[in-house]
């Protein structure tokens, strides 16, 4: 034993030591600091916009009522994206001033996609595609903006088929809508403002503070359940969380109440046990009388990569039917939601654009991707 | 945290290692693939962008060793560019000479300030602070009821009033510096980068309470946009430091390096775990290497560089290689290695041992036996060890003092040793072949494979450990 370990030290020894005799050169450091250029131009808002402005007011009705709520619906989200241009914009500005696509037109479109959060491997496909159908001629553009566009309806399409409204149970029971994901990413707040709008569509709302561990968690979740005229079930601090969303269930159905928004602990994907008690939590909220129609998959526009292994996690644990895109009103793009749907299939149904009750809105493929076109 | 990047370095590597000489091409490629996990790690373009041009210039540089693998090469580069761009010292707390010490939480909705806010007065506490929390957030509902449960979990008083973030700032500070508190911790609301009003907010509170340290609090899973968003925090508030939260998930934290390099103030406390007592001070100097899963190799380099005579290594490193490395070559080492120290601790400074190998006892008195069985040798035996028959190997046991079955293990194992050096070219699993040995930080989070102990098929052909 010891002869061998003694071989190996001395062979990987010799190895590492070698490494030496390269890297003795001095160097100094290039002091290059990345900047963005562009300014940003961001108007100021209200830090919480009342009901405000008409349009703003649709975005938030609900789609039971007529058409022009959701066409105006798409301005609110184009409105409130188009604040946190800059950085990207100039690439594509870059892009569109050129003569003439070519290497150097494809690689301005990988880092502007990249900067955008949407991944190495998504960016990847999406270009190779696109070079693809130019060499085949399934694509004839000949100038840089007709190209931009093209790549925007490509990706814009990646969303096709998909079903952006949260759908509700059909049976008598009460529709339970499951909100998960990590610490920090707006659950409880997205259910606040989901309350307001589904309590002004008419809805009974029961809220299930299911977030037993945070605290003040359950007090910040009626303040808004107070907002919205929505009951609200707490447990007490620490208890478990599945009794709490059992317990609203069971009292939703007791009042007749037809929509539960059951909120959950923030938690890391990669911590077991926690993922096992969401599980549980899954298995009680579907037992009848409630029917679980949607278990939304909470992300922050602000997270990177790693958002596609929360997704993947989060779906194998606990079956997620959507995406709820947060706080995509800051400089975020949000575009790891592109590698998510291309490689877990997920829609998003929704998405955040402020902290107002207003804020809430139902996702646009189009608005979404030309915003990430700056 | 840094697993998954260190997995994905440790694949390019060890790709490298069984490479022959770099040519432009494959550093070409090579620079390619560091991107591409830079990048996936979530790393800021412009940032990864520096880095790659950075390796690239001294990769292509006519100076390099010539007799150097590239994975050598490649390796203490991007080494260093990365302990570059994390750089510095880890961040001391120095106290205001007149208390209290006023320290400043700020950063966007959602990245942990309450939480880190409750965290930090812990750790002042442990300092043998007295810490006061002052919860500005009068934006989020229920926030300030959150500070409280927390202040109250760690017995540390918490002051707020629903007025405005800048009252409540400066009637905190007096109440503190009534109570006699000597250290101050300001949570506010969580705010996006482009919100004028909030950042001017912000910026009010902090000119009304003119903290001594003003730290951005950052997810650890924030993607591209970490370095547009510390810059303009940093722009607002001239920050003191970072503190990177939920690091206890599998993110690969690039956002460190982003925002480290766009503020240029050092990552001061991490927070590793949902109880309050998870939170830790960061040392910089130590993440580079365990970004690269190299082990502590740079003490390792540090220890050789010292010890080790550059024109003897070079030279029979390239024997290993081609092949023609003899006894002799191995008792030069053996002795060079000797200088370095006890074999066990250098061992556990070794990336991609396996633990078996790692955690064995191994007795330096047997290394001592080694050079009596090579030394017994005559010079031809040594060069050429297909002459020992029988008689010889009786001769050289009698002469060392040790048994024919040790001279036939070591024999054995030299030459094994050789064939798979150059089979597989210059060290290639030796060293990268295994799974890094995580420091004991990484062995955090809850669900973490246990990595180490797998051995790795090339390990096991040199080490039948029996």
């Amino acid at each position: 034993m010891t002869l061998v370990i003694v071989l190996i030290a001395v062979a990987a020894v010799l190895l590492v030591s070698g490494g030496v005799v390269v890297g003795t050169r001095s160097r100094r450091r290039a002091p290059a600091l990345p900047r963005t250029g562009a300014p940003r131009p961001g108007a100021p808002r209200p830090p919480t916009s009342p009901p405000t402005s008409p349009p703003v007011m649709a975005a938030t009705e609900p789609e039971t009522s007529s058409t022009p709520e959701t066409q105006t619906a798409r301005p609110v989200l184009r409105d409130r994206l188009g604040r946190a241009r800059g950085l990207l914009a100039g690439y594509f500005d870059q892009v569109r001033g050129r003569g003439g696509i070519d290497e150097a037109t494809f690689e301005e479109l990988e880092e502007a996609l990249i900067l955008a959060d949407v991944g190495v491997s998504t960016t990847t496909r999406v270009l190779g595609d696109l070079r693809d159908k130019l060499r085949d001629g399934a694509l004839s553009v000949t100038d840089p903006p007709a190209l931009l566009q093209a790549l925007q309806d490509d990706l814009a399409s990646m969303f096709e088929g998909d079903v952006e409204s949260l759908a509700y149970a059909d049976g008598d029971g009460p529709t339970v809508w499951l909100f998960v994901g990590v610490n920090g990413v707006g659950k409880t707040t997205t259910i606040g403002k989901l309350a307001l709008r589904e309590t002004r569509a008419g809805r009974g709302v029961v809220l299930a503070a299911g977030d037993t561990f945070r605290a003040a968690a359950g007090e910040q979740l009626e303040s808004w359940a107070e907002r919205a005229g929505a009951r609200i079930v707490r447990g007490s601090d620490g208890a478990d969380p599945s009794s709490v969303i059992f317990d609203a269930v069971q009292h939703a159905a007791s009042r007749g109440a037809g929509l539960v928004l059951a909120d959950t602990a923030g938690r890391l994907h990669t911590k077991v046990n926690l993922m096992d008690e969401l599980r549980k939590v899954r298995r009680v909220a579907e037992r009848p009388p409630g029917q679980l129609t949607e278990v939304l998959l909470v992300l922050d526009a602000t997270t990177g990569q790693n958002g596609v292994v929360q997704a993947r996690q989060f779906t194998e644990a606990v079956g997620v039917t959507g995406i709820v895109l947060t706080k995509l009103d800051g400089t975020a793009k949000g575009g790891v939601v592109l590698a998510i749907r291309s490689e877990l299939g997920l829609p998003i149904k929704l998405v955040g654009v402020g902290e107002g009750p207003a804020d809430l809105v139902v996702f646009d493929p189009v608005e979404f991707v030309s915003a990430l076109f700056g | 945290m840094f697993d998954t990047l260190t997995d994905r370095f440790d694949a390019i590597f060890t790709r490298l290692r069984g490479r022959g000489r770099l040519g432009d091409a494959e550093v070409a490629e090579v620079l390619r693939e560091i991107r591409v996990a830079l990048l996936e790690a979530d790393v800021n373009l412009a940032v990864v962008r520096d880095l790659i041009e950075a390796i690239r210039v001294r990769c292509t540089g006519a100076e390099l060793a010539k007799h150097l693998t590239p994975a050598q090469q490649v390796i203490k580069v991007v080494n260093e560019e990365l302990t570059a761009t994390l750089g510095g010292e880890a961040l001391k707390i120095s106290y205001a000479s007149k208390p209290p010490t006023v320290v400043l939480l700020a950063g966007l909705q959602g990245s942990g300030k309450t939480t880190a806010s409750a965290k930090l007065a812990r750790w002042f506490r442990q300092q043998g602070r007295h810490p006061y929390l002052i919860g500005a957030d009068l934006q989020r509902p229920a926030a300030v009821e959150q500070l409280r449960v927390l202040g109250a979990e760690i017995g540390v008083g918490v002051f707020s009033e629903p007025t405005d973030p800048v009252s409540v700032a400066r009637g905190g500070l007096a109440e503190a510096q009534r109570l006699g508190r000597d250290v101050v911790i300001v949570d506010t609301a969580g705010r996006l980068a482009i919100d004028r009003e909030l950042m001017d907010e912000v910026r009010r509170v902090s000119q009304a309470l003119r903290p001594n340290y003003t730290f951005f609090v950052v997810d650890a899973m924030t993607g591209q946009d970490a370095v547009q968003t510390a810059e303009a925090f940093h722009q607002a508030l001239q920050l003191d430091g970072i503190i990177l939260t939920k690091v206890d998930g599998d993110a690969r934290g690039g956002a460190a390096l982003s925002v480290k390099q766009v503020v240029g103030r050092p990552i001061a406390f991490l927070s590793t775990g949902e109880r309050i007592a998870d939170f830790e001070t960061f040392h910089p100097d130590r993440l580079a290497s365990r970004i690269l899963g190299m082990g502590d190799v740079l003490s390792l380099i540090e220890k050789a560089e010292r010890e080790y005579d550059e024109e003897v290594t070079g030279q029979a490193l390239e024997r290993l290689q081609t092949g023609t490395f003899t006894l002799d070559d191995f008792l030069d080492q053996l002795r060079q290695l000797k200088k370095m120290g006890p074999l066990t601790g250098l061992l556990s400074l070794m990336p991609g041992v396996p633990r078996e190998v790692r955690d064995a006892k191994v007795d330096d008195r047997d290394v001592g036996k080694i050079e009596a069985i090579i030394c017994s040798m005559t010079p031809l035996e040594r060069t050429d060890p297909t002459v020992l028959d029988g008689s010889r190997r009786l001769r050289i046991a009698h002469g060392s003092g040790t048994s024919t079955t040790e001279v036939n293990n070591l024999l054995r194992q030299f030459k094994e040793m050789k064939k798979m050096m150059r089979g597989i070219g210059p060290m290639a699993k030796l060293v990268g072949g295994g799974r890094p040995g995580n420091p004991s930080k990484s062995s955090k989070g809850s669900r973490k494979k246990v990595k180490g102990g797998r051995v790795t098929p090339s390990s096991r052909g040199l080490g039948p450990t029996r």
